[in-house]
């Protein structure tokens, strides 16, 4: 099966003409299949960047890529719960939830699920295909002996790793990025807008630890696969999800793309990521079964 | 609801528990079997499956409703032992399976089309979108709100539902959705979703330096506290840690649940039933909340106050928060 690779959404809150040159970018540059754009994390975001999409979706669809428009992953208000009807009426589309009540909306058309599902086993794959989902991007802390047993049973769902970026760990109601600040979520002054990595989070000892990102927490590491990307293919999974960072994303897309395809090596991945991102720990602990911080050996 | 009380669902990590928690006025108590099927497989807890015999027998003897948590996602290969626990609850004769993953829903439903299906909070359906998908593909009953909504929420998303909801009101509070967090496997390897276990004390581990006492959680610091002060649990959400210049609780305090001053307006939001946290409590804990609990819905049903503080030393801290229920926690 041909690997292809997906750009995630952007999960942090840039300037609405940063959003737009890095979409500008990715649709020239960027060696990717699939492009998935949309607000995910926090709708209050949203009013700054929706008149930009439809621009994005042509110039990325003109490019030659599947355009994913991603539903937000918390919906609780009224116009939250209404925003699959704006996102499915982008033409030439697909969806991709990021929560269950998107589902029901979407009427049987085909859409992907998101790593923010559920998705641990053979029998939700089932069951989520017969509502309509053609690629599941699996929960990142699943391991590799997981994703080798579920992949068999996958039945033409496409499936897909969380390969680069920091990892999503956690959505809630609060916005921590506020709480930090001193400020109330519905005041919030949209300070996540400082921090377009998010705002790291260390230890009282002084250890790298997390990150936070409004209402959403991730890791500090930056996930990398390249370096299990072959055991990965072997596993069965057919497709890499790349996470936008302020980093140069076009070139971590041809990283990944060469590591895939089995024309970079591990050590040399690595050498251009680290040179990307000079200050980024890495981490593939989920994958081994490990505390997901952790750099291990790769996958054999 | 019980004679017009709202019915009190209480957690009972051992046949004693649950007997304790019978005793004390329960009108339903959850429980799970001793594996990884369960989301509080701690050393210790839980039942086999004689004693859920026995302690559903007991229970029912009382008038009191027994249901089982199956409420880990199940390993990819491996149904078997979810699908046995499933296949368990309807054999036993069980009141309810509380189920998070849709894939065993699926099954239960499909299997066992006479049990009755709760949707437990960690499926994290948080609205009526969800919650109705849930109810119209498995037949789902009742389901356990996510513990990031506010009394008005919850009061919108009965008016549109055809399920009951059952609310925490008391005992650890998660101040992420539930459900939807890898942060202990990202510092242990072991979570809520994969083994039933958050923060587990396997990974737990303190030291002394400079004078303080350090709680680690893998290789982190969650907390440092002066000799002699009290040093909570080092559950990974409630420690303390730096961000942006400030120094303390990033995410929440380490304060417990105690939504008991807010039974009245959750009761006028539609709720059919309040939940207890706390399966790995003793039974003189459980004994405790669930009398308190139950004098106090006993009083809301006769339209009498509802006592204030009268669980403040079961606490842990001793401080207590109304949790998202209250927008200003955002």
């Amino acid at each position: 099966m041909p690997i292809s690779l997906t750009l995630g959404p952007l999960m942090f809150n840039w300037s609405p003409e940063r959003w737009r040159d890095f979409y500008a970018r990715i649709a020239d540059e960027a060696p990717v299949e699939r492009v998935c754009i949309g607000e995910v994390v926090c709708s209050k975001r949203l009013p700054f960047i929706v008149d930009l999409f439809a621009a994005a979706v042509e110039r990325l669809q003109r490019a030659g890529k599947s355009v994913l428009m991603s539903s937000l992953a918390l919906p609780t208000l009224m116009r939250e719960r209404r925003q699959i009807d704006e996102l499915i009426a982008v033409p030439g589309v697909m969806i991709e939830i990021n929560d269950l009540s998107a589902v029901p909306q979407l009427g049987g058309r085909p859409f992907a699920v998101s790593p923010l599902i559920n998705v641990y086993n053979e029998g939700t794959l089932a069951f989520l295909k017969r509502c309509g989902a053609v690629l599941a991007c699996l929960p990142p802390e699943m391991p590799l002996s997981a994703i080798a047993a579920l992949a068999p049973l996958a039945a033409g769902v496409t499936l897909e790793a969380w390969a680069f970026g920091r990892v999503p760990l956690a959505i809630s109601a609060r916005c921590y990025h506020a709480r930090v600040r001193g400020l109330a979520k519905d005041s919030c002054q949209f300070v996540c807008g400082d921090d377009p990595d998010g705002l790291p989070v260390d230890t009282l000892d002084g250890e790298r630890f997390l990150a936070v990102n409004g209402v959403q927490t991730m890791s500090h590491t930056y996930a990398d696969l390249t370096g299990d990307a072959a055991a990965l293919i072997a596993a069965g999974v057919s497709s890499f999800r790349l996470s936008p960072h302020s980093c140069d994303m076009v070139e971590v897309a041809r990283i990944f793309r060469e590591a895939a395809e089995g024309r970079c090596g591990p050590a040399e991945a690595r050498r251009r990521l680290a040179a990307e991102l000079p200050a980024a720990q890495f981490s593939n602990g989920f994958l081994h079964g490990k505390p997901g911080w952790r750099q291990l050996a790769a996958a054999e | 609801m019980t004679n017009g009380r709202i019915e009190l669902v209480c957690p009972a990590g051992t046949p004693a528990a649950l007997r304790a928690a019978v005793e004390a006025g329960a009108d339903a108590v959850y429980c799970g079997f001793a594996d990884e099927t369960n989301a509080r497989n701690f050393p210790g807890l839980n039942f086999s499956r004689a004693e859920m015999a026995d302690s559903i027998a007991h229970a029912h003897r009382r008038g009191a409703k027994v249901m089982i948590a199956v409420n880990t996602f199940p390993r990819a290969g491996s149904p078997a032992l979810w699908h046995q626990a499933i296949d368990d609850v309807a054999q036993l004769g069980a009141d309810a399976a509380i189920v998070a993953d849709m894939g065993l829903l699926d099954y239960a439903a499909g299997t066992h089309p006479a049990l009755r299906l709760h949707l437990s909070v960690q499926a994290a359906a948080a609205n009526p979108d969800a919650i109705n998908f849930y109810v119209e593909r498995f037949g789902v009953k009742r389901v356990v709100l996510p513990r990031v909504l506010t009394v008005a929420e919850i009061a919108a998303i009965n008016r549109e539902i055809s399920c009951e909801t059952e609310v925490f009101v008391f005992g650890g509070l998660c101040v992420m959705a539930e459900g939807r967090c890898s942060l202990s496997s990202y510092a242990t390897s072991r979570s809520p979703n994969m083994n039933g276990v958050c923060s587990p004390p396997s990974h737990v581990s303190y030291a002394e330096k400079n004078g303080e006492l350090v709680s680690r959680l893998g290789e982190f610091t969650i907390n440092r506290a002066p000799r002699g002060t009290p040093m909570p649990y080092p559950t990974l959400c409630k420690g303390r840690f730096r961000a942006g210049g400030v120094t303390g609780h990033i995410f929440e305090d380490p304060a417990s649940l105690d939504a008991s001053e807010l039974i009245p307006q959750l009761a006028a939001a539609g709720v059919t039933a309040f939940k207890i946290e706390g399966r790995q409590r003793s039974r003189s804990y459980t004994d405790a909340v669930v009398r308190a609990f139950s004098a106090a819905l006993d009083a809301q049903a006769r339209g009498a106050a509802i006592p204030v503080g009268m669980l403040a030393a079961l606490s842990e801290g001793g401080s207590t928060t109304r949790g998202a229920y209250q927008k200003t926690w955002r």
